[in-house]
């Protein structure tokens, strides 16, 4: 196999894994603050309770996140020295300023979250979940900018071969950095919020902690009707600004072969790259182009118009977006419902739908994935869009055999890492929040 | 342009040393870990006295890493994927270093695991790192397009070796003087033990290593601040111990910081303005002034740290602060 392959076999491997936590993070910090926030104002030990359990639980994934975090940023220059000389002009700046402004200020006060009940004062401790709400959110704006400048580079000119920055708040804030920012961090807050309510579902299905899984679940459900809602305006946005940024991804994600006025939006599909053309077909028409432009006949582009070699893998763009689409309906739906028994009161005692919260624990992961890989796959045969072919973008000098070695140890370490933190975690769930440990190891 | 570039090469050696200064202690407690901790009591004093910290810590690697590939991208682009293999090592060990703490700590079962999981992740990063910059002295052999060109063995030179050696022995240093700082009782008597025998390793291996250096780096000899650095690193390392000795753990632990300082200081006044040395033709190096960033991206950094790092440091010492003190075993 061809190193440039492995190269982006491990990457995908490592940022899929690494994927998993921080949107968690996002979520569980945001519930931990709401949280910490009604027990300043209310002085409920329950409150204080929920909030010491919830800590334990964003502790574990926070070791998780900066375990499989640290890999990414050394990756760069691992597998990708020749992106890395080319684009570190601009690329690096981002990662820096996520560990000075960000990363530092997440880490030193979770470790005051985590350790520092007895020692602070309740309003420094609020303080302190303020501020790794905070550092986590920002962490993953400079993230989001390294990768939005990835997909709509700006702010650059090419000097002596390499990218050369011109501009730093064009390159940061470029044309797709806020609609792809706040994509995702809505993604995290529907992926914690929804943890959290299956984990409160489930003691009120066992029948146990009542006293702090109703308001518990209360909390994140109400947080995950709105993200979950909020999410069709931000994927919407998303959408809106790839197929005017980047049409030959848009066109990949929905298989539109021909340029056409009144291009139609595809449920279902199966695109075929050789034949140029979509098996068993089921598509709305001309709404693709009303949803893009606000006009029912708008003109589209159509793959054809690329040439061969840009285009980019047409069923894994198709397929993986279609999944967080429906993904993300199923959210909808199940916030629309929750919204209903919430304001009839009858949200704690419905059983069918505690349920379905604690079934669809798993499923914002999986749209997170999706719609990561729709993202960088729709991306390709790019690095950086119309810039750096990813073939030009690997190390030269790391042998394949040393990509494969590494890699197969990465999947050893994380499917054992990952088998762990699911036991721990069902560990601490099952403890529940009535009995949490004293702060320490 | 030029001062930018300088001004760079000093913030990532400030950076590099916060991080041995910071995450040496727990890099330290780790090394020394089987020798410390007796009891699972112990145990858990250790991972307590380090749990609020070593991930803010490890955030200083994360920040020089990412302050290089910003300032320096060549250097990062050939150093990574050059030292490959070595470098996936750190990776796995600080993996495994980072879950072991919180692993050990709910999952009784395999506590062993966990347990060994944590030395072994400590000391082979706190061995490597010293192997790594042992060869970035010495130099390596790069290809006309500045790539690596030699293999994993072409690594494992005496010097880049001595240095890794050394780099342990002062991680135990600065992992034996926060213990004696953190405990109580016979753990800290332990602590005390360590740290001296830890000293003398050190000394033995910072005279070798110089002696090794001065025969490695064919000009180092001639750079005179080299010298006053060593006496003053070696000073400091009199001081560190005769602290210990006394009993006065908060100054020793200051003194071995110290120490960390000096031996960075003898680091960039042997590298400067060389960031990457190649063996052979030595216009092949990679400097500060050939494998710097645009100046624009030099200053907005410089803007990025002026603004962040005094407030790092500002609620960083408030952390240390709030978690001041011994550690009971028991309670945190």
């Amino acid at each position: 196999m061809d190193g440039v392959l492995l190269a982006r076999i491990q990457f995908a491997f490592t940022v899929g894994f690494h994927f998993i936590f921080p949107p968690t993070t996002f979520g569980l910090t945001l519930v931990i603050l709401i949280v910490e926030s009604l027990y300043l104002r209310t002085k409920s030990t329950i409150y204080k309770s929920l909030s010491d359990f919830l800590v334990k639980i964003l502790a574990l994934v926070f070791v998780l996140g900066t375990a499989t975090g640290i890999v990414m940023e050394f990756s760069f220059g691992n597998n990708w020295a020749e992106y890395s000389r080319f684009v570190g002009d601009i690329f690096g700046a981002p990662l820096a300023a996520e560990g000075v402004f960000a990363f530092f200020l997440e880490s030193v006060f979770l470790g005051v979250l985590v350790f520092g009940r007895e020692r602070v004062s309740q309003g420094v401790y609020w303080l302190s979940s303020f501020l790794v709400f905070f550092g986590a959110h920002l962490s993953g704006l400079w993230i989001i900018i390294a990768n939005s400048w990835m997909q709509t580079p700006a702010g650059f000119k090419i000097e002596g071969g390499r990218a050369v920055l011109t501009d730093f708040w064009r390159a940061a804030f470029n044309a797709s950095t806020v609609e792809r920012y706040v994509h995702t961090v809505v993604g995290g807050w529907i992926t914690g919020t929804l943890l959290v309510a299956g984990i409160a579902a489930w003691y009120l299905l066992r029948r146990r902690d009542g006293e702090y899984a109703r308001p518990l679940l209360r909390i994140a459900t109400v947080c995950f009707i709105a993200t979950a809602l909020l999410q069709f305006a931000t994927g919407h946005a998303s959408s809106v600004q790839v197929a005017k940024t980047q049409p030959e991804k848009m066109a990949a994600f929905e298989a539109l072969w021909k340029t056409q006025k009144g291009a139609p939006l595809p449920l279902f599909g199966i695109p075929d790259e050789k034949a140029e053309k979509t098996h068993f077909l089921i598509e709305i028409p001309k709404l693709l182009s009303f949803l893009v432009y606000g006009d029912f006949s708008a003109e589209m582009k159509g793959l054809k118009d690329f040439p061969e070699e840009e285009r980019p893998p047409v069923l894994l763009s198709f397929a993986s977006y279609h999944i967080m689409f429906f993904l993300g309906a199923w959210f909808a739906l199940l916030s629309l419902v929750g919204l209903y028994l919430l304001m009839r009161k009858r949200l704690f005692e419905t059983r069918w739908y505690l349920y379905g919260l604690l079934f669809s624990v798993p499923l914002p992961y999986l749209a997170n994935e999706f719609g990561w890989i729709a993202a960088e796959v729709g991306r390709q045969p790019w690095a950086v869009y119309h810039v750096m072919k990813t073939s030009e973008a690997v190390s030269r000098v790391v042998p394949a055999g040393q990509i494969v070695f590494s890699l197969a140890v990465f999947a050893l370490i994380y499917t054992l890492l990952f088998v762990v933190f699911l036991k721990i975690l069902f560990r601490i769930v099952r403890k529940g929040p009535a009995q949490v440990p004293a702060p320490g190891y | 342009m030029e001062w930018l570039q300088i001004v760079w090469f000093f913030l990532i050696v400030l950076l590099l040393a916060g991080y041995s200064i910071l995450d040496g202690f727990d890099l330290g407690v780790g090394v020394l870990f089987p020798y410390l901790s007796r009891t699972d009591g112990d145990r858990r004093v250790l991972f307590n006295a380090i749990g609020p910290f070593w991930d803010g810590n490890e955030v200083w690697l994360i920040t020089a890493g990412g302050a290089l590939f910003a300032a320096f991208p060549p250097v990062y682009a050939t150093v990574f994927s050059g030292f490959y293999l070595a470098l996936m090592l750190v990776l796995f060990a600080l993996i495994f270093r980072a879950v072991s703490l919180e692993f050990w700590s709910h999952d009784p079962r395999r506590r062993v695991i966990w347990n060994w999981a944590f030395v072994l992740g400590s000391f082979l990063p706190a061995l490597l790192y010293g192997v790594a910059l042992g060869n970035l002295i010495q130099g390596i052999p790069l290809d006309i397009r500045r790539d690596f060109s030699g293999d994993f063995f072409t690594l494992l030179r005496p010097f880049p070796l001595a240095c890794g050696v050394l780099g342990l022995a002062a991680f135990a240093l600065q992992g034996g003087t926060f213990t004696a700082l953190k405990s109580e009782g016979d753990l800290r008597e332990r602590a005390r033990s360590a740290i001296l025998f830890a000293g003398w390793v050190f000394l033995v291996l910072l005279l070798s290593t110089l002696v090794l250096g001065v025969v490695a780096v064919p000009d180092a000899a001639d750079r005179p601040l080299i010298w006053l650095f060593a006496a003053g690193t070696l000073i400091l390392w009199h001081l560190t111990l005769r602290a210990t000795r006394r009993g006065q753990d908060g100054r020793a632990f200051l003194l071995s910081s110290f120490v960390h300082i000096g031996l960075w200081a003898l680091v960039a006044t042997v590298m400067f303005p060389v960031l990457v040395r190649a063996l052979g033709d030595p216009d092949l190096s990679l400097t500060v002034f050939n494998a710097s960033s645009s100046r624009l991206t030099l200053t907005v950094m410089l803007g990025i740290a002026l603004v962040g790092m005094p407030l790092v440091v500002g609620y960083t010492i408030f952390a240390y602060r709030v978690f001041r003190g011994k550690v009971k075993p028991g309670i945190n």
